[in-house]
């Protein structure tokens, strides 16, 4: 049994190491506060590669796979989630749903412009009506000749406001719903009837956004169902599978950062006349943190491993995002106690990596509806 | 033209080192390795150098380290290294500048060359000495510690820095420089090359294949490590908290009277 990363893999980590160094953490700040990435770091992350990082050569992608994609989203969870928030759903939601569901031609067509990033596309599944239920959805698409018509909504979408292409999912079969009536379609921003309605305001992840879009008698080409008619919601769950899996890694990155914080000021901190690293109460959430980190980044690893195996890894991807998401939660907070006054304050980036964590436990998929899942898989199995 | 980059791994900056258990190296385990960022900066000149030669110039990066070194080379190959040869053999650990300076004098003259590029000093040994030692070794003339860095022709033209200033100098091709912080800013290496870079062949001569063995390699050493000890360890920090003006007033006076370094 062989631990370490293919050496690749390695240089990845060092390449996105310094780009966050250098690139992405001096401009962190300004990205919290007006609420924008600048489009040249998107230009210079999509020039590295990073939104074709997973995906086969041959479609453009850099062939790393899913383990590398944890390697990139765990070094990016170091600094402000906004440039993971834009880059993990077109990657592993919107380009995963094309790579699992779609034919050979839609994959030629769209996920070279997607790899290169110049093409940014965002993942449309959750609706007023359809969180957690995501079956539940109304967003309904008719056949009409060779096209189809789609009316609906959808709400929080990550990159709906600036998405050139767009993973609709909508309801061909009111009657069988989640096995047979969901389908998966590609629209282009530019498609007639289609809308990017309110962006919402967010407690956390300034700097990406969400928004609602709107189909309004929505025009699409029949070519542009994603593979096959009602094939739509086992697309979505196997690209959600990815989705967690790349949210663990970006939890556990985020948890290695508070440690190291942790770390410095617990060393650095003088209070009754020693560092205050020198108590053990502090020393004991250093240690939960490490401990944390470490099992968060191996289960991780192990989940993206076996996904680029071709196995099927629900109940692992379920497992490592609740771990994970909690993991980082529980690290912010630590982290913000070892800090005291001072974690609460603007002026540092813990508030902002407290606040960032809270999504994690929300999207793509609660993490009830993780247990949830992990449950049904071992009453099933019986293990 | 040939470029030659002569280019050491050495610990991340970040890396927190240990001495092992020889007392005269340092532990290892758990410590990555990276290009020595002047190297990198070597590297970057060569490539930049080729590309405003219209490509008519290869880069081939020579590595003398380890086998975890090939990484280094690798990440050379992906920055856009045209080439890369990796030495290594047992007997080289341990090995000082003025025997490193033979093994790489006789690897760049096996590869050919116009121009060599080495970094100024190598952030782990910090001897600053194996550039120099290849120049004199071959005979050539050499910049240290450039800042600045122009192909014209046959010749060389060379911002140095020294002391309070900048000293240009001109010296004929072929010749050794090496690069000092500022030269310029190393690319990163991309996805696509990262993995275009894996299949890459990687040249290894070994001491045989360049005309040396273990012996000749002990008779150029000139020194030995007999210790190495870690620094004194630093006191925690302090804060100085407060209004802005108060806070720097007190600090200038802590700085005065107590650190005396103002
Ligand atoms: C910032 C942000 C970005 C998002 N980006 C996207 C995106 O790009 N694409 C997209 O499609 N969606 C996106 N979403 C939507 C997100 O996936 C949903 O918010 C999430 O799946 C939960 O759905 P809900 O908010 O409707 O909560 P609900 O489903 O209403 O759940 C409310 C509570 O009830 C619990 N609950 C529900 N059902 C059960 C059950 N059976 N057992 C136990 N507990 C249950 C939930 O766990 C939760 O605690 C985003 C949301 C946010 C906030």
């Amino acid at each position: 049994m062989d631990f370490n990363l293919p050496q690749e893999l390695e240089i990845l980590r060092k390449m996105v190491r310094d780009f966050v160094n250098d690139r992405l953490q001096p401009i962190s700040e300004k990205v919290e506060e007006e609420d924008e990435i600048p489009p040249e770091i998107i230009r210079e992350m999509a020039e590295l590669g990073f939104f074709g990082l997973p995906f086969p050569e041959e479609y453009g992608g850099g062939g790393m796979g899913e383990l590398g994609m944890a390697v990139l989203l765990e070094e990016l969870g170091a600094t402000s989630a906004a440039f993971s928030n834009v880059l993990a759903p077109h990657v592993e939601l919107a380009g995963m749903s094309i790579l699992f569901g779609g034919t050979e031609e839609q994959k030629k067509k769209y996920l070279p412009p997607m790899c290169a990033g110049e093409k940014i596309a965002c993942f449309a599944l959750t609706e007023p009506n359809a969180g957690s239920d995501a079956a539940n959805l109304a967003t309904r698409a008719e056949r009409r000749g060779d096209r189809y018509i789609i009316n609906g909504s959808k709400i929080w979408i990550t990159n709906g406001n600036i998405a050139d292409i767009i993973i609709v999912y909508a309801l061909t079969d009111p009657a069988l719903r989640a096995r047979g009536g969901i389908t998966a379609f590609i629209v282009e921003r530019d498609f007639p009837g289609f809308k990017v309605g309110k962006v919402d305001r967010k407690m956390g992840l300034r700097g990406s956004h969400t928004a609602e879009l709107i189909f309004e008698n929505m025009e699409v080409p029949a070519e542009n169902v994603l593979g096959e008619v009602g094939m739509g919601f086992i697309t979505a769950m196997k690209a959600l599978d990815m989705g967690r899996i790349g949210l663990a890694a970006g939890a556990v990155g985020a948890t290695q950062k508070l440690l190291e914080m942790s770390i410095q000021w617990a060393n650095t901190r003088v209070q009754f006349g020693r560092p205050i690293a020198e108590n053990q109460a502090i020393q004991w959430m250093l240690v939960d943190m490490a401990i944390g980190a470490h099992a968060g980044r191996l289960m991780t690893y192990h989940a993206a491993w076996k996904a680029d195996q071709g196995l099927r890894v629900s109940r692992e991807a379920a497992m490592v995002k609740t771990f994970c998401s909690e993991l980082a939660n529980r690290a912010a907070d630590l982290a913000v106690q070892i800090h005291g006054g001072i974690g609460y304050m603007k002026e540092y980036p813990l508030e902002r990596a407290y606040r960032d964590a809270r999504i994690l436990k929300i999207y793509e998929g609660t993490n009830e509806i993780q247990r949830l899942v992990i449950a049904r898989d071992l009453l099933k199995a019986g293990k | 033209m040939r470029i030659v980059v002569c280019a050491k791994q050495v610990p991340d900056t970040e890396a927190r080192v240990t001495v092992g258990k020889d007392g005269r190296s340092i532990d290892e385990t758990g410590i990555t390795f990276i290009i020595n960022p002047y190297d990198e900066f070597a590297l970057e000149e060569g490539l930049r150098i080729k590309e405003r030669l219209g490509g008519q110039a290869t880069v081939t990066m020579v590595c003398v380290g380890p086998p975890r070194a090939e990484e280094a080379l690798r990440t050379g190959l992906a920055m856009g290294a045209d080439a890369a040869v990796h030495v290594w053999d047992d007997s080289l650990a341990g090995a000082d500048a003025a025997a490193l300076a033979l093994v790489l004098q006789a690897a760049v003259t096996q590869l050919g060359f116009d121009l060599i590029l080495c970094g100024r000093v190598a952030i782990d040994d910090a001897s600053a000495q194996v550039g120099l030692r290849l120049a004199e070794r071959l005979g050539l003339p050499h910049a240290n510690a450039v800042t600045k860095l122009e192909v014209q022709g046959s010749k060389l033209v060379a911002h140095r820095e020294v002391e309070g200033g900048v000293e240009v100098v001109e010296l004929p091709l072929p010749a050794v420089v090496t690069a000092q912080k500022g030269l310029n800013e190393p690319r990163y290496p991309t996805i696509p090359a990262i993995m275009k870079a894996r299949r890459r062949e990687i040249g290894r001569p070994g001491l045989a294949g360049l005309g040396l063995d273990a012996g000749k390699v002990a008779d150029a050493c000139r020194s030995e490590v007999l210790s190495l000890a870690p620094a004194p360890a630093r006191k925690g920090g302090r804060l100085v908290a407060g209004e802005p003006q108060e806070a720097a007033r007190t600090l200038a006076h802590l700085l005065r009277e107590e650190a005396k370094v103002l």
